[in-house]
């Protein structure tokens, strides 16, 4: 079906012939072989006018059990933080959604600013000095963080947390193999990283050493402990120290230390917690922020600001020199669009929460993640995973199967959360269950939470007896 | 004209939203704090516990409001006039594909729901698979990649698996010097070498360099078709049959996919991987720069590599997710890929159906005909001429070379001009091998009145400057602001509010 489209057979008449062209058909003749021309309709579905369309795509949408459809505790990376409605407003706005990237910075001033005001607080928010315009999303800025460290010291091998996050250790994996790097995974010791394991792991020839804040149990790291290990294990090394590279929830930050504090080099993060919606895992943005001597390896956009000929305040895309555009095979990442309009969702987030929300809601989520943990870990076959301190989510260990558990608290309206062994697919992980806290997930919903998991948990143990 | 009356907009000096507010000020109300409380120690230690909040903004909400939408006017946009930007298809984005993807069984399902709660999702995503393998006429689909440049490198990573599998390692990647910026940054990222080949005098790839320099060595070539030019290359099935011959592949930038839906499929004509660009040829919005997304359709041998996890269909029809493929080169990402834009693209699927794709692709190609024809006048051509080529398919690209040299108005400055009369301009000093390139991409949904504007803005520049070069010179003059100093920015480079 013709659609968006506005050529009348009397303009089409016209058009053909200042081509000078008897037919349509002879433009694409004259330039596409017979051979590898179609000649056949393609095999799909006739269009649909717009409430057809419509209505197709919200049956759809009804076949999934969304947030709004059962109370969900699901996290690992991705969270059902509210999204005040501005930033839907400013997000469907046609100045903010319908722009190229901003190659003409005269007419691109809005976007521009955006950007220098996204970097600022990510900036603020990371205590590190240099931030760029955003990343595509959470594990594959981690990767683009190991790429950089790569690029900065040439070493061969990256020492990783087995607290990252599972798809973020995979994404570095992948990408790894293509520039040749070797990964060495930490394991976990109640419940964080083993500061021996980790300080043994990393020499000189480690490239970075990286690993989550909190980790992918939910856990507070000790950040400052682990970057000044990773310093100093390669202290005796003339090339220097391995790049520290810290993956870390922004929403914690009002809380929890600033990376930039805890001798962190490059944070990186999944930025969807900020003003970013579920999207069923995308897109949201990738935070991307680093110590000064890192600026000119960044990968991605970084807006400048500038004067205009008549001394006018501005903004440009800079340094772009590190860019595939200028640089081709020598750039220092290969991205182009990237998320533009999801990182303008996060720094008016940032903006609406403010200097006071963000601490006041850190301590909310502080205080109403212990709440539920230690009320579900009274629960009989219900334990802690590991004990240390927890901001927005925790894993506990079921003594029933999870998949089983789920299913039953499923039939009641609520998520229980994330099954990490369907996630890690490890043997060891069997048992585990990820549980998210956000500003949603009031007091009465844990505590019928812990109502419905206990109901669960007892009538599986007793189904399959230990 | 020098920029010494100046207008309403101009006169807004540029205060960014730190430094706006005061102290206290608040737009957030937090829920209350409904459990009991607890000593902060035992939440959490002082020593991980930061000494001073970050300095975000201090602000009411009619002043997020307020600040957000007076700078969202110091920007151009699609809805607002013609931005023929080429190779980046600026087609118009559909308002339904907003109100789709804003249904809350889309927008508030998280990635990690069971598969058997997330079945209109693996759907939809199963039916968009189906779409682009017919429109590409390559069967399996991977959609994870959340930009063109990401599944470039994803294409990379496949190609070097597929070698490797075989126990092969192939280290070169072959790229045309026409290639987007993109192709040989990503060989690079994928640990492989770039190896330039060069273009014959009707803008196709070289066939004798291409011979020359196929070897046992090379693992891919690399290709935009129809190019970066605006033309497809008449040699294609030969070119196919010297890559395959040397036992490479053959990859498919589908940046300039718009030329041939439904018309001329990349697996017909050889191609192993192809890069789809949805947020191009599928109108999710560009957002001034993202989001995309970049799927991938691959033929047969590359299959087992594709990246985790798949979308499967079992045989009582429900959908999943198999995470089990153990040739896959892994995630590329985390979760699914970026689903938001899998829904306006179906969207615009179901709404164009297959006659209604081929119509875009043909539209897309009629406007970009009629433009250049009317490029074509006096008083342009003779400033203005057509790179390559005759006709071209949905892109052309002009060189400004003579008018560079007989008025001394470069590229750039025509474009700086053509701001003044409300057009974004085209691409400009892309692709590198044409002199002063002007590449222009009108796109399937802009109308003759708005292409016949736009060639009479062109010539009204033009015959300006053959007065008066300083005019074209100095623009622009109605914007925002005007012509910035960029070097001063990258010299010495202040990316972050003071405060």
């Amino acid at each position: 079906m013709s659609r968006y489209t506005a050529t009348t057979p009397e303009n089409l008449a016209a058009m053909l012939a200042a081509i000078g062209v008897g037919s349509l058909q002879e433009i694409f003749d004259r330039q596409i072989p017979a051979g590898v021309r179609l000649g056949r309709e393609l095999d799909l579905p006739d269009g649909l006018c717009e409430q057809d369309v419509y209505e197709h795509l919200r049956a759809l949408a009804a076949r999934n059990t969304s947030a709004e459809d059962e109370v969900s505790f699901l996290g690992a990376g991705m969270y059902d933080h509210y999204v005040p409605a501005l930033i839907d407003m400013l997000m469907e706005r046609s100045e903010f959604l319908t722009p190229y990237t901003p190659y003409q910075p005269e007419i691109s001033q809005g976007g521009l600013q955006v950007m220098f005001e996204y970097q600022t607080a990510i900036c603020e928010l990371t205590g590190l000095p240099v931030s760029n315009a955003s990343v595509y999303e959470g594990p594959s800025a981690v990767a683009a963080a190991g790429y950089l460290a790569k690029l900065h010291n040439g070493k061969s091998r990256f020492v990783v947390s087995a607290g990252l996050h599972p798809h973020s250790i995979e994404t570095l994996r992948t990408n790894a193999h293509g520039y040749g790097m070797e990964l060495i995974e930490v394991p976990l010791s109640g419940g964080v990283t083993d500061p021996e394991e980790w300080a043994a792991a990393i020499d000189a020839d480690t490239s970075a050493a990286i690993f989550a804040q909190p980790n992918f149990h939910g856990a507070v790291e000790d950040a400052a402990a682990l970057s000044a290990a990773a310093k100093s294990a390669a202290r005796d090394n003339a090339e220097g120290a391995p790049v520290v590279i810290a993956q870390i929830d922004p929403i914690a930050l009002g809380v929890l230390a600033a990376p930039g504090e805890c001798g962190v080099d490059v944070a990186v993060g999944e930025g969807q917690p900020l003003g970013n919606r579920l999207d069923f895992g995308g897109p949201s943005f990738g935070l991307f922020a680093a110590r000064e001597e890192y600026l000119r390896r960044m990968p991605g956009r970084i807006a400048g600001e500038t004067v205009d000929v008549d001394g006018r305040r501005g903004f440009v895309l800079t340094l772009q020199t590190r860019e595939q555009h200028i640089r081709r095979e020598k750039a220092t990442s290969n991205i182009c669009t990237a998320q533009a309009l999801n990182a303008l969702g996060g720094v008016v987030y940032l903006s609406w929460l403010g200097r006071q929300g963000i601490v006041e809601l850190g301590e909310l989520l502080l205080a109403r993640t212990h709440y539920a943990r230690e009320t579900l870990a009274s629960i009989d076959g219900v334990e802690k995973l590991h004990s240390q301190p927890v901001i927005r989510e925790f894993a506990l260990r079921l003594d029933a199967d999870v998949a089983a558990v789920k299913a039953r608290c499923a039939a009641n309206g609520f998520n229980p959360g994330v099954d990490i062994q369907a996630l890690t697919g490890r043997e060891e992980d069997r048992g585990g269950l990820l549980v998210a806290i956000t500003e949603r997930r009031s007091r009465a919903e844990i505590d019928r939470l812990a109502d419905v998991l206990g109901a669960a948990v007892a009538a599986e143990r007793q189904a399959v007896p230990a | 004209m020098t920029g010494l009356t100046e207008l309403p907009l101009q006169r807004q000096r540029a205060k960014t939203i730190f430094q706006k507010g005061a102290p206290g000020r608040r737009a957030f109300v937090c829920p209350e704090l409904d459990v009991p409380t607890v000593d902060p120690e035992t939440l959490l230690p002082r020593r991980f516990r930061r000494a001073e909040p970050p300095r975000l903004p201090e602000v009411s909400e009619p002043e997020i409001v307020r600040h957000y939408v007076s700078i969202s006017k110091r920007n151009f946009d699609l809805d607002s006039g013609f931005y023929p930007l080429g190779s980046c298809t600026m087609k118009h984005n559909p308002r339904l594909h907003e109100r789709v993807a804003a249904l809350p069984g889309h927008a508030r399902l998280h990635p990690l729901q069971d598969p058997e709660h997330a079945q209109g999702a693996l759907e939809l995503m199963w039916n968009l698979q189906q779409a682009l393998a017919e429109i590409s006429g390559l069967p399996h689909i991977s959609l994870q990649p959340s930009a063109g440049s990401h599944g470039e490198l994803a294409g990379v990573l496949l190609t070097r698996a597929y070698h490797e599998a075989k126990g092969e390692h192939r280290h070169k990647v072959l790229t045309p010097d026409t290639a987007h910026g993109t192709n040989p940054a990503t060989v690079t990222m994928a640990g492989l070498e770039v190896v330039k080949v060069a273009t014959n005098s009707g803008g196709g790839v070289d066939l004798d360099d291409l011979r020359a320099k196929a070897d046992g060595d090379v693992a891919c070539l690399m290709l935009t078709n129809p190019n970066t030019l605006g033309l497809f290359d008449p040699n294609i099935s030969e070119i196919a049959e010297i890559v395959h011959g040397i036992g490479a592949t053959l990859y498919y930038d589908g940046a300039n996919l718009n030329a041939v839906m439904g018309l001329s499929r990349p697996g017909d004509m050889g191609f192993d991987i192809v890069h789809f660009n949805l947020h191009k040829s599928f109108t999710q919005p560009h957002g001034g720069g993202g989001p995309g997304s970049g799927p991938i359709a691959v033929s047969d041998r590359i299959a087992p590599f594709l990246p985790r996890p798949l979308v499967v269909r079992g045989e009582d029809g429900a959908f999943d997710l198999d995470y089990d493929s153990e040739r896959s080169i892994g995630r590329l990402r985390g979760f699914q890929g970026n689903y938001g834009c899998f829904v306006r693209a179906y969207a615009y699927i179901c709404s164009l159906g297959a006659d209604g794709l081929k119509d875009a692709s043909e539209m897309a190609v009629l406007n970009a005909n009629y433009l250049l024809a009317l490029l074509k006048r006096k008083g342009v051509a003779e400033y203005l001429p057509l790179a390559y080529g005759e006709l071209c398919l949905h892109e052309f690209v002009l060189s400004g070379g003579p008018m560079k040299r007989e008025l001394g108005v470069k590229t750039l400055d025509l474009a700086k001009r053509l701001l003044d009369f409300g057009f974004h301009p085209p691409t400009v000093y892309f692709p590198l091998l044409v002199e002063e390139a002007l590449m222009v991409e009108p796109t399937e949904t802009e109308t003759k009145e708005t292409l016949d504007a736009f060639a009479d803005a062109i010539a009204e520049i033009l015959a300006e400057a053959v007065e008066d070069p300083e005019i074209a010179k100095n623009a622009p003059y109605s914007t925002p602001v005007r012509r910035l100093d960029e070097v001063a920015a990258a010299k010495h480079p202040v990316i972050r509010q003071a405060l």
